[in-house]
């Protein structure tokens, strides 16, 4: 089983956003790899082993679009335990969603991995839509929000779990296909292989990186491409215009009876 | 300022990363409640292992994560830095010392027995040498090993033991020869030995969170067998740590004065008096600038000492220097830092307010200021 996943670097999440000039300003922020797609490294990885022996059964092959330094993150899920990297260069402000996924689809034309895994969306735009897109470009079936993914015994198909309103969702899907993963595919037992007994645990969240895996993941391929390469060209179709913070929020008041809320909603608020 | 090593690289940001995640999400939110309990969970040990920080610096063979000394320093600082908690920190790490003389001395059945259940986080051990009549004078220790068929009867006392009182092993020094250190071995005391007792728990002025005891041998016996190395070689495998060990508690105290500058920073920035914030005032933003230049003076030299003694050479001396101009540095950095944060730098809700006692321990334990000038003194020949 050969496992494709595209990853992006955004900057730390825990960082509060510096806007300059209607610009958010990125120069001192650290970069780290967005929450969703290492959940997706890590439920590959979990897909393509046997968590019990400690041995690999499969192949993760990590993607990503951007500047050199993004080379960092990518050695990250190298050091988690892909097996190989694909960095193709460009800079941040030339891509939107369309055309990374035009070239993720380039990547996957040459690599045709049985699944297309990733993050539900990046945690710094939130648009949520490469997956989607993806998808509709290579013409194959998808899940979206997967909460657990259960391989069928032969291989071919996946049976995908998704949180919906209603209650939870099961896809089946033929492969290859297009998965994107939401937390819950981190839980201790999402993730079934056929090769992992079905009685292991995992540690909840993504695995992390031992020291003998951050000192191996110097010596694992990674590929450097440029768009060109892939045959990808174009300019965004989202272009961005201006950065602003919400508006700050004016303090809460405490009241001390139903009649003076009443009272406060339909005049001061205007709300009633 | 970037708290950075000179010697660190890419796979050392990389174990950073690992080890703040770790800190961030399991020490951090309990930092002050642990601090105040005076403990920390047991399930912390499994938890640090299974994120491979536990074993930074020990062998693979025995369940160690490999790596050097510079990679130990890294991860420890990161986990103090991201987990706000000196005294977890110190209790998760009493292995750094217990350790040492069975990895150098032991045998392979020692290793396999007492290292590897160590740094899958099952077991917990401490090193017990400093005696209640006794603590920088290692050779005058008291405590008796009489050699008695396939055992050995230990008598007397250790004190200020970390993880003393939950500890399932204790790398001991006792006397089983004559006077002075050539009469010194290392036995390994099991908790559940006849005659092994935590007397108490001791209430310190800082470190809360980690376990520190007193710890009494009433006729103990113990299995010849856990005699680490010859009998009567003790004191060597004791002092071939000191180097490694030294280094360990500078980093400790350089990450400690990192992080109440960095807090210190943070509140001069949002604090505001006479109509502005504490960091447009020139006498805040010049004692921040002298905080920074000491903490930067220490890293340099422990850096450098650490480069030194991972190329193999010998470092006694600078080792003690370092521990000394760390020592200071992280003192008075946690005194500067509690004098910018006011009244509420002076109250148990600031980290700062704990930081400034945790500094304390540092001019004491793991050889006092003293016995590093004496190290410094004996190898300059004055």
């Amino acid at each position: 089983m050969k496992i494709l996943v595209p990853v992006k670097r955004v900057p730390d999440p825990e960082l509060k956003a510096n806007i300059k000039d209607g610009k958010l300003d990125l120069s001192g922020a650290q970069w780290v790899v967005n929450t969703f797609d290492e959940y997706a490294v890590e439920a590959a990885l979990r897909l393509t082993e046997n968590a019990d022996e400690g041995s690999r059964d499969g192949e993760v092959v990590v993607v990503t679009i951007g500047p050199d330094d993004a080379a960092v993150q990518l050695r990250s899920c190298l050091a988690m335990g892909a097996d190989r990297a694909i960095h193709v260069a460009s800079e941040d402000a030339n891509l939107d969603s369309l055309l990374v996924a035009k070239t993720l689809k380039a990547v996957y034309d040459e690599e045709k991995p049985d699944m297309v895994l990733l993050g539900k969306q990046a945690v710094d735009g939130d648009t949520n839509q490469v997956g989607q897109m993806l998808a509709a470009l290579l013409n194959l079936p998808q899940a979206t929000f997967a909460a657990s993914i259960e391989l069928a015994d032969d291989g071919k198909a996946c049976v995908v779990s998704r949180e919906v309103d209603a209650g939870v969702e099961f896809k089946k899907l033929p492969l290859p296909a297009v998965v994107t993963v939401d937390l819950r595919i981190v839980s201790p037992t999402s993730i079934t292989n056929g090769i992992t007994p079905e009685s292991h645990e995992y540690a909840d969240g993504p695995r992390y990186a031992s020291l003998k895996g951050i000192m191996k993941a110097k010596k694992k391929p990674m590929d450097n491409k440029t768009m060109a390469d892939l045959g990808v060209s174009g300019s965004p179709v989202v272009k961005e215009l201006e950065v602003t913070l919400p508006e700050a929020r004016a303090a809460g008041q405490i009241v001390e009876s139903v009649e003076e809320l009443v009272k406060k909603l339909s005049e001061e608020a205007k709300a009633l | 300022m970037r708290a950075r090593y000179y010697f660190e690289g890419e796979e050392h940001e990389e174990l950073r990363t690992q080890a703040r995640r770790f800190a961030t999400a399991q020490i951090a939110p309990n930092a002050t409640s642990w601090e105040e309990a005076e403990e920390f969970p047991r399930s912390l040990y499994p938890a640090l292992a299974n994120a491979g920080l536990m074993g930074v610096g020990y062998p693979e063979e025995f369940g160690g994560c490999g790596g050097d000394l510079g990679h130990t320093l890294a991860a420890a600082e990161e986990i103090l830095l991201a987990g706000h908690s000196v005294g977890t920190i110190v209790g998760l790490s009493s292995h750094a010392i217990a350790l040492p003389p069975i990895l150098a001395r032991g045998s392979e059945e020692q290793k396999r027995r007492f290292v590897s259940p160590v740094m899958s986080g099952e077991k917990i051990s401490a090193l017990g040498i400093t005696e209640p009549s006794g603590g920088s004078d290692v050779a005058a220790l008291q405590t008796k090993a009489v050699r008695d068929g396939d055992h050995y009867v230990v008598s007397g006392a250790k004190t200020f033991i970390t993880s003393g009182t939950r500890a399932d092993f204790v790398t001991t020094a006792v006397r089983t020869g004559g006077p002075g250190h050539g009469g010194i071995s290392l036995l390994i005391i099991e908790k559940d030995t006849p005659g092994f007792f935590v007397s108490k728990k001791l209430k310190k002025t800082g470190w809360w969170a980690s376990d520190t005891a007193e710890l009494r041998f009433d006729n103990c016996r113990v299995p010849a067998e856990n005699l680490i190395g010859p009998e009567n070689s003790g004191f060597f495998a004791i002092v071939s740590n000191f180097v490694h060990e030294r280094l360990y508690l500078a980093a400790q105290c350089v990450a400690i004065a990192q992080l109440a500058y960095q807090e210190s920073v943070a509140y001069a920035r949002n604090r505001s008096a006479f109509g502005k914030t504490l960091s447009r005032f020139q006498v805040t933003r010049h004692k921040l600038s002298d905080m920074a230049t000491k903490i930067a003076a220490a890293r340099a030299l422990t850096g450098e000492v650490a480069m030194r003694a991972m190329a193999g050479e010998a470092v006694i001396a600078q080792a003690a220097m370092a521990k000394n101009a760390a020592t200071d540095a992280c003192s008075w950095v946690a005194d500067q830092a509690v004098q910018i944060h006011g009244g509420y730098g002076y109250m148990r809700e600031s980290i700062v307010e704990r930081l400034y006692r945790d500094a304390r321990l540092y001019a004491i334990g793991g050889g006092t200021r003293e016995i590093m000038n004496e190290i410094i003194s004996k190898t300059e020949a004055f």
